[in-house]
């Protein structure tokens, strides 16, 4: 399963990376997205993978069972994703605004404030 | 206790809601956010006094115990740079009120600053990795919006690459911690930097040191990630960059001390290297950089990179003298910064361009802005008796004692051209006559004068201070560089 | 865009959607649901009155202005954080009343929490989806 979400996640950098060196801003927008959901994947994956335990203590216990998988790196994930919700959602608008006061969607017209 | 340590972020952050529930009515905006940094500048220098007095303090959040909950930690280092976040932030807001204007007073200005520094002092105060991140995000978010505000092709073109290139650096970030947490177990920092020194796996904490590394380098502008912060930080109005000049960049090296003197000390010779590779490189890019600019703000962009580099070069030599330098070379860079670009924002209202060559006759006119200039530039170029001196000096002979002499070379080099184009400065905007196709269009309020002159006179004041406030800041690099007393602070007798 | 079909529809799923925001927001103590997605729901509810009769309507239904709903929402979960500072104990940490509540079940510092979040994010989505709407 590792082996898999590692490939997964690889392709995730890779495609995100790809979408963000292309001239368009949607595309970068796209790539961005891609990026962060590489990066969450990455935690997910990097707080080792557990099959059917839930974190849940049983009544009268003390403690979760044995095993049992680790829920911080889900509740990080979590935070990650509502972050990049609001992020994306700001990227978004700032794209429809560039995109109406330049006419243009590529960067490489965008080059006014470079020194 | 539990009260005082929140208190620089609930604050702010508070300030804000109330100035969000007032949307419409501007005025009453304006009272909320100056009463609302008052408040906090009060609150800083208390919870500094406090820790000074009692040592380094922790409160557990949601009283859950450490390394479990999120544990708000703070030591001297933590506890000066949230009074110098609150110092900028009121001299900042002090000075919206004449230099912002309705059409961004009307969007939400105010609370999207304070929401700002409730982030920034967060990440000062935060002991827990992915809290910092979570700080990192709410500054960050704000300050998106503040780089946009206005909506001007300039700004949006330059919102763009700010965005992108931190959106980059949290991505990075974040995958770091993803990492950090399949090796180590624990975010806690305290935690941290106990589990990591038992762990045989070094070459794997060295890839992720050098992650963090990077995500920290880009937000705090280091060589060779820095070309955002001149793209884009003279195209928002003069208060919101005195503000991003003043706090952003020095959360990057905020985390960046904070990481690379508790948690990942390890293996000094191979990170540590690094770090005083690429001060070197960002103090001289920076310099040069600012050397070739004919713009007062891009200018002063410039040089808040190689001023980053001295800041780097004090914590890659990493011993108790130089880490002092550091923390007080901030204090230093973070007040005379604020002084220059509040000035800058004045000439700009006076003669209505910023361009060097478009400006003129200051010296004539009002001796007392050239009095104000000269003294935090003198200052930043390392002029004695001026707190830049004593800065530089500490920096300088902390690299004399660990005998990095390339380092020296370059620090002083770096100094001698500050000089220059501060000087060059000088002759353009305040010796030359003014010329004669710009003249005065409009006069500058008394608001933008007065936080403008109390930096100035505050830059003096820590130069003539020096004494008490290098002790001080020999404490705050002495819990630095003693990692004991913050890990017993915070996880007590869990050891 | 002018559809029969979107609007009729609206006036039905309006009254389920925003219940069943209120059932999520509810729910969420001890199983999943929560603020944040019930929010969303609500927020939802509200953009496809946008989308069947225009910005102006939506604006109308929601009553308050969507910052009002920010700042509301901001001060709801900062207060309950601050309610176990004034019971001495740190920011933030979840005090619960011992009566059990008909509907609520169990109510304490985290059920206002949770109430803020709802709040916030209807104020947020709606904000973000009126400034993308507006020409």
């Amino acid at each position: 399963m590792e082996t898999i979400l590692a490939i997964v996640i690889g392709g995730l950098y890779g495609t995100g990376l790809y979408l963000m060196m292309r001239r368009s801003m949607v595309k970068l927008v796209l790539g961005l997205a891609l990026l962060a959901h590489a990066a969450n994947l990455l935690i997910f994956v990097g707080g080792r993978l557990v099959r059917g335990v839930p974190p849940l203590v049983a009544n009268g216990a003390i403690a979760p069972p044995d095993g049992s998988a680790d829920p911080l790196p889900q509740a990080l994930v979590l935070t990650a994703i509502v972050i990049g919700f609001g992020v994306q959602a700001f990227l978004l608008v700032l794209l429809k605004r560039g995109y109406t006061l330049m006419r243009t969607d590529d960067l490489d017209d965008m080059r006014t404030t470079e020194t | 206790m539990s009260l005082l340590l929140v208190l620089p972020v609930i604050i702010p952050l508070f300030t804000a809601i109330l100035a969000l529930l007032c949307w419409r009515h501007i005025n009453v905006q304006r009272g909320i956010a100056v009463v609302g940094a008052s408040c906090l500048m009060v609150a800083a220098v208390t919870l500094l006094l406090t820790i000074s007095d009692r040592g380094i303090q922790c409160v557990q959040v949601s009283n859950w115990q450490a390394p479990f909950g999120i544990t708000l930690v703070a030591d001297l280092f933590g506890a000066v740079m949230v009074v110098l976040a609150a110092t900028s932030l009121l001299a900042v807001t002090v000075y919206s009120l004449g230099s912002v204007g309705r059409a961004l007073e009307a969007v939400g200005y105010y609370p999207l600053i304070h929401v700002m520094v409730a982030g920034i002092c967060g990440a000062f105060l935060t002991g827990d990795v992915f809290n910092l991140y979570v700080c990192f995000e709410v500054t960050l978010v704000s300050s998106f919006v503040l780089m946009a505000m206005g909506g001007e092709r300039q700004q949006i073109e330059g919102a763009i690459k700010y965005v992108t290139l931190n959106l980059m650096a949290s991505a990075i970030f974040l995958a770091a911690i993803g990492l950090l947490y399949g090796v180590a177990g624990t975010l806690n920092m305290a935690d941290l930097a106990t589990v990591l020194a038992n762990e045989p796996r070094q070459t794997l904490v060295n890839s992720i040191a050098m992650l963090f590394m990077v995500g920290f380098g880009i937000k705090a502008a280091v060589f060779p990630l820095f070309f955002w912060l001149p793209a884009s930080y003279h195209t928002p109005n003069v208060a919101i960059t005195t503000l991003f000049a003043a706090l952003l960049t020095k959360v990057g090296v905020y985390a960046l001390i904070r990481f690379f003197t508790l948690i990942f000390v390890g293996d000094t010779g191979l990170t540590h290297t690094v770090l005083l590779v690429l001060a070197g490189l960002t103090m001289i890019t920076g310099v040069l950089g600012a050397v070739a600019q004919t713009e007062f703000r891009r200018l002063l962009s410039f040089h808040i990179i190689s001023q980053i580099g001295y800041l780097l070069l004090g914590l890659g030599l990493l011993t108790h003298f130089s880490l002092a330098a550091v923390v007080y070379f901030m204090g230093h860079v973070i007040i005379a910064k604020t002084a220059l670009l509040l000035l800058s924002g004045v000439t700009q209202r006076i003669s209505g361009t910023s361009e060097l060559k478009e400006l003129g006759g200051f010296y004539k006119e009002s001796p007392l802005l050239s009095v104000v200039f000269l003294v935090p530039a003198l200052s930043l170029a390392g002029i004695p008796p001026l707190s830049g001196f004593w800065a530089k000096f500490a920096v300088v002979k902390a690299s004399l004692e660990a005998e990095q002499y390339v380092m020296v070379v370059a620090a002083l080099a770096v100094g001698l051209f500050t000089l220059y184009y501060m000087l060059n400065v000088w002759a353009e905007v305040f010796w030359k006559d003014r010329p004669v196709d710009h003249p005065v269009v409009a006069k500058a309020p008394l608001v933008m004068w007065g936080p403008m002159v109390a930096m100035g006179i505050l830059t003096l004041g820590i130069s003539f201070g020096v004494d008490p406030l290098f002790q001080l800041a020999n404490r705050a690099a002495f819990q630095l560089i003693d990692r004991q007393e913050y890990i017993r602070a915070v996880l007590g007798g869990a050891l | 865009m002018n559809s029969l079909i979107l609007s009729t529809a609206t006036r039905l799923l309006l009254p389920l959607m925003l219940l069943y925001s209120v059932f999520l927001l509810i729910r969420g103590h001890n199983e999943p649901g929560g603020g944040f997605v019930g929010g969303l729901v609500a927020a939802s509810a509200i953009a496809l009155i946008k989308f069947s009769s225009g910005l102006e309507r939506a604006r109308a239904a929601l009553r308050f202005d969507p910052i009002t709903l920010v700042g509301t929402g901001l001060l709801f979960a900062f207060a309950s954080g601050l309610l176990p500072l004034v019971a001495g104990m740190p920011f933030l940490t979840a005090l619960w009343w011992d009566q059990k509540i008909p509907v609520l079940l169990k109510a304490g510092t985290p059920v206002l929490f949770d109430l803020g979040v709802y709040v916030l994010v209807v104020g947020v989505v709606l904000t973000m989806i009126f400034a993308l709407s507006e020409e």
